[in-house]
């Protein structure tokens, strides 16, 4: 299912045709394999790129990706272009053997096939020479630049708890009334914040229950199968009109029962998984709601640093001291870091105040598609159903008379 | 029907057994069984009729749903009519095992159970303060002539109850009777006092409507007794062991041996089952040759020579099985179709909580579009839920046909039983009779040998025979008695087919008409919100 999720708002529509002069940039995550064997074993893809832009290397390339590959795009991007909603990535699996279920696998494939894809339909992120190198390079160097990456610029998971453990402490501490200098408090972000922290816990909730109805519907389906199979050996004990209607209603069991494992598949790939992804949207929101707060108290921690320099500058004016020279040297480059902490902030809050709009309008048209996906598969799974049995009626009649 | 006649002697015989007055001396035949072919045809299904008007106004709630009617509509609606219009015959609930109409369409008896009250026990028991137990009320209305009145109450206790299904078991050998409630003690320690009063009580009207609905037990005098006899029951109970041990010592030899002098033996005494205590000796009897049926080289002079009877047992335990394992399925069955309307509720009551939420903070028109659209979803779910849980609760008394046929099928193995030991019993006698025989003749032939006679031996000859006359009564009775009960067995049997035959269709066309329906409805539910969400699609595409 490439369908899902490709557009962007307000951004370039990739055309179809390569002959068209308006540059497009499209890509497909595709034919997962199983590579290795035992601990080391991992699933590999093959990403497929379709471009006319002149930085990339001819109309199509093809490169053999890995999950930790993506995980190294999006980290990449996620330190690069601060105050931009990353789009999120699927988990990882810790449970073993699920790793390599059909399933699991092709859950992924789509996932990660949703994320390229937003990335490269985001009028800035498709810019990032990040993704160049992803959608480019050879194997050897993939691999090479993702081992650069480890330790460097990775912040560790716990760093990254205790970010979302001051952002969510501060938020009820502004909201309490307490006074804490180095918290950005104005009310619309104040309102925003709330809203993103109690969206993902409504959010959570659907998509737990989401998750259980596919269950039930497999569930369902296997109780089926199994009241037809005994319904079927009833039948076996009459070889009259009794018998027959019997084996009838078994072998109708067994087929409906098909039915419902198909759309149970179909719920989980076309509505389950959209509202997880959508919960791991409002996740990557909080994460840059992190960011932004630690660029905010940087950019305090200066202005404090700065003025404390200032301080000191005029002590050492006043007693005419050898350090001026130096102390002078310190605070000019402390005011060029100063501006350019100030110049990052604006930049987050001027990023996110564009992408709240593009969340909103983006998240609007993928629930859309998965409502409707969810409501043509449930209408065509119980017209399904209503068919089957109402065919077995005329010889229930038959057998009556 | 020679079956039903004898019935009817043996009836009037165990009377003289009863300890109180019996109401009614009328002479045992004519009158008092206008017997009409109680296999009549004319059995009504209350599921599988198609009503030709269609124009009766449901008052079904999910028709607000829905706009053409479907075919399978017009036969749900039926359907829903039939479950409020009132039956025949007692039977409100569709849990009767045979619903096969009465000879005359007019005739009826409908019982219904209620009001448990406590009651004390009157100081006849050792216990100081004596014991507490309940009465229900039992209230019939009839227009059968056995009985007296056409509307009346009595108050009965659940002994009572077990001593009409044991007295029920002795008079009609070979019939397929109803089993009766459980004692369950262990249950009435458990539930509480409420639930457990209750759950007897809808047991109890549940039995007697069975009863009721079998075309020969209706018309039981034990049965009318039950329902008419004012104050306590003119029923025997079953007496205790103790007293029926020393009754045994003395009856089995009038049984058996005939010993006593110019000793009357009731014929009928012995072509009743062996029971326990003061038939011990009996038993013993019985078993041993039951024993030598099976392991011994000889073949028992009298063998079950139906061999269509013994396929039929076959087939019908074959069915048994099947039955039994179809129940356990449909259980899982119901389950899950309870989860998944329960989830499918959850669900929606999550979108409602989303919307309510998106609606109330939104700042983009984008945000009111989704809620917009996440409420079509969340109504939707909701109605699919309840619509789940409608169809729970009819496909629960459909199946549950399957259930109570588990219980028909122990009152045929029952039956089977009655026959087998009445075989026995006439097996045993045979045998009895050949040793006798054998006796006698060594006696003569050692007696002939002596010239004159020996006084003696002539005299145990004659009390040998005498015993062998007797004997020889004891088996004419008893092969009666099996008789009876074969041809009890071949008309409950023919009655049995036909009905599991009807029941079942009716129960597989209640349960098909079920599911197409709601799978219908359902269907439309989803349908208006897939096109109000069309928009999305060809955006995605």
């Amino acid at each position: 299912m490439n369908t899902m999720q490709r557009s962007g708002s307000g951004s370039l529509q990739s055309p179809r045709s390569p002959s068209s002069q308006a540059p497009f940039l499209s890509v497909s995550v595709t034919d997962p394999a199983k590579m290795g064997n035992g601990v080391q074993a991992y699933i590999s893809y093959k990403v497929i790129t379709k471009t006319n832009l002149p930085e990339y290397q001819g109309n199509e390339k093809i490169v053999i990706r890995r999950y930790s590959d993506f995980v190294w795009l999006h980290d990449r991007l996620f330190e690069k272009y601060k105050g931009i909603f990353i789009p999120p990535l699927p988990e990882k699996s810790t449970v073993e053997k699920f790793r390599f279920s059909a399933e699991f696998i092709e859950m992924r494939r789509q996932a990660l096939d949703v994320f390229v894809n937003r990335i490269a339909s985001h009028h800035e992120l498709r810019q990032s020479d990040d993704l160049r190198i992803f959608l480019q390079a050879d194997e050897q160097t993939m691999d090479r630049a993702r081992f650069q990456e480890t330790g460097i610029f990775k912040k560790k998971p716990a760093d990254l708890i205790q970010i979302f453990k001051d952002v969510q402490s501060k938020v009820s501490d502004v909201v309490l009334g307490k006074e804490k200098p180095v918290e950005e408090s104005t009310p619309e972000y104040e309102k925003m914040k709330n809203y993103i922290f109690e969206l993902e816990d409504h959010l959570a909730e659907a998509q737990k229950h989401a998750f259980r109805l596919v269950k039930r519907h497999r569930e369902l389906g296997e109780s089926l199968s199994e009241f037809g199979k005994a319904v079927k050996l009833l039948g076996t004990c009459d070889d009259d009109a009794l018998g027959k209607a019997f084996s009838e209603l078994g072998a109708k069991s067994e087929i409906i029962s098909i039915k419902l494992q198909k759309e149970a598949h179909h719920l989980l790939m076309n509505f389950e998984e959209p509202l997880k992804d959508y919960v791991r949207a409002v996740q990557s929101i909080k994460a840059t709601i992190a960011e932004r707060a630690a660029a905010f108290k940087k950019q305090c921690e200066l202005a404090e640093t700065i003025k404390f320099k200032e301080i000191d500058l005029n002590k050492y004016r006043l007693t005419r001291s050898e350090k001026l020279a130096e102390a002078e040297r310190e605070y000019e480059m402390l005011k060029a870091e100063g501006e350019e902490t100030s110049r990052r902030f604006d930049t987050i809050v001027r990023l996110m105040n564009e992408e709240i709009v593009r969340f909103q309008e983006q998240k609007t048209s993928d629930m859309g598609l998965a409502f409707h996906e969810f409501a043509k598969g449930q209408a065509r799974l119980s017209n399904g159903i209503a068919d089957a049995w109402r065919s077995l009626l005329p010889k229930l009649e038959a057998h009556s008379s | 029907m020679m079956g039903y006649e004898n019935q009817e002697s043996h009836l009037y015989a165990s009377k003289e057994e009863m300890e109180s007055l019996v109401l009614d001396d009328d002479s045992p035949n004519g009158t008092a069984h206008p017997f009409s072919d109680p296999l009549s045809s004319s059995s009504s299904l209350p599921f599988a009729e198609i009503p030709t008007d269609q124009s009766q106004t449901p008052n079904s709630s999910f028709n607000s749903i829905l706009e053409p009617p479907s075919y399978a509509e017009a036969i749900f609606r039926s359907f829903d009519a039939d479950h409020s219009s009132p039956q025949l015959n007692g039977a409100h609930d569709h849990s009767i095992a045979s619903p096969s109409s009465p000879p005359s369409s007019d005739d009826f008896l409908t019982i219904t159970v209620s009001d448990p009250q406590k009651e004390q026990e009157l100081s006849n028991s050792l216990v100081p303060g004596g014991t507490a137990y309940v009465t229900y009320l039992i209230t019939t209305r009839t227009n059968l002539p056995e009985f007296d009145g056409t509307e009346f109450s009595v108050r009965r206790r659940f002994r009572d109850v077990v001593t009409l299904s044991d007295r029920l078991a002795e008079s009609y050998r070979g019939f397929f009777i109803p089993l009766r409630p459980d004692k369950s003690v262990v249950e009435s320690q458990v539930m509480q006092k409420q639930e457990f009063l209750e759950q007897r009580r809808a047991a109890l009207e549940k039995y007697l409507r069975r009863l009721a609905a079998h075309p020969v037990i209706r018309r039981s005098e034990e049965l009318r007794m039950f329902l008419e006899a004012n104050g306590k029951l003119p029923l025997v109970r079953t007496t205790d062991v103790a007293s029926r041990m020393l009754d045994g010592a003395v009856q089995l030899p009038k049984q058996i041996f005939g010993e006593t002098a110019g000793g009357m033996v009731d014929a009928n005494e012995v072509a009743q089952p062996a029971k326990g205590g003061r038939d011990l000796l009996r038993i013993f009897r019985e078993l041993k040759q039951s024993v030598s049926n099976d392991w011994g080289g000889v073949k028992p002079p009298v063998v079950e020579e139906d061999k269509e009877l013994v396929e039929k047992k076959q087939k019908l335990h074959d069915f048994e099985q099947q039955l039994s394992n179809v129940s356990q399925q449909a259980e899982a069955l119901v389950k899950a179709q309870q989860d998944i309307g329960e989830t499918m509720g959850q669900m929606g009551l999550a979108f409602v909580k989303l919307t309510k939420f998106e609606t109330e903070r939104a700042v983009y028109d984008s945000q009111r579009t989704r809620a917009a659209d996440m409420k079509n979803v969340a109504t939707a779910s909701v109605k699919a839920s309840r619509l789940y849980r409608e169809l729970n609760a009819q496909t629960v008394k459909h199946l549950d046909k399957l259930h109570e046929y588990l219980g028909v099928m122990l009152a045929v193995n029952n039956a089977f039983s009655d026959r087998s030991s009445a075989l026995l019993t006439v097996q045993t006698l045979l045998s009895e009779l050949s040793s006798l025989n054998s006796r006698i003749e060594k006696l003569e032939a050692a007696a002939s040998k002596i010239f004159g006679g020996d006084r003696s031996r002539i005299r145990k000859i004659e009390e040998l025979k005498e015993t062998h006359r007797v004997t020889e009564d004891a088996k004419s009775s008893a092969v009666k008695e099996y008789e009876r009960i074969k041809e009890n067995n071949k008309n409950e049997l023919e009655r049995f087919e036909k009905e599991r035959h009807d029941d079942f269709l009716g129960m597989l066309r209640g349960f098909i008409v079920n599911q197409a329906g709601y799978a219908e409805k359902m269907a439309n539910v989803w349908k208006t919100v897939a096109e109000e969400t069309s928009g999305y699609a060809k955006h995605g595409s």
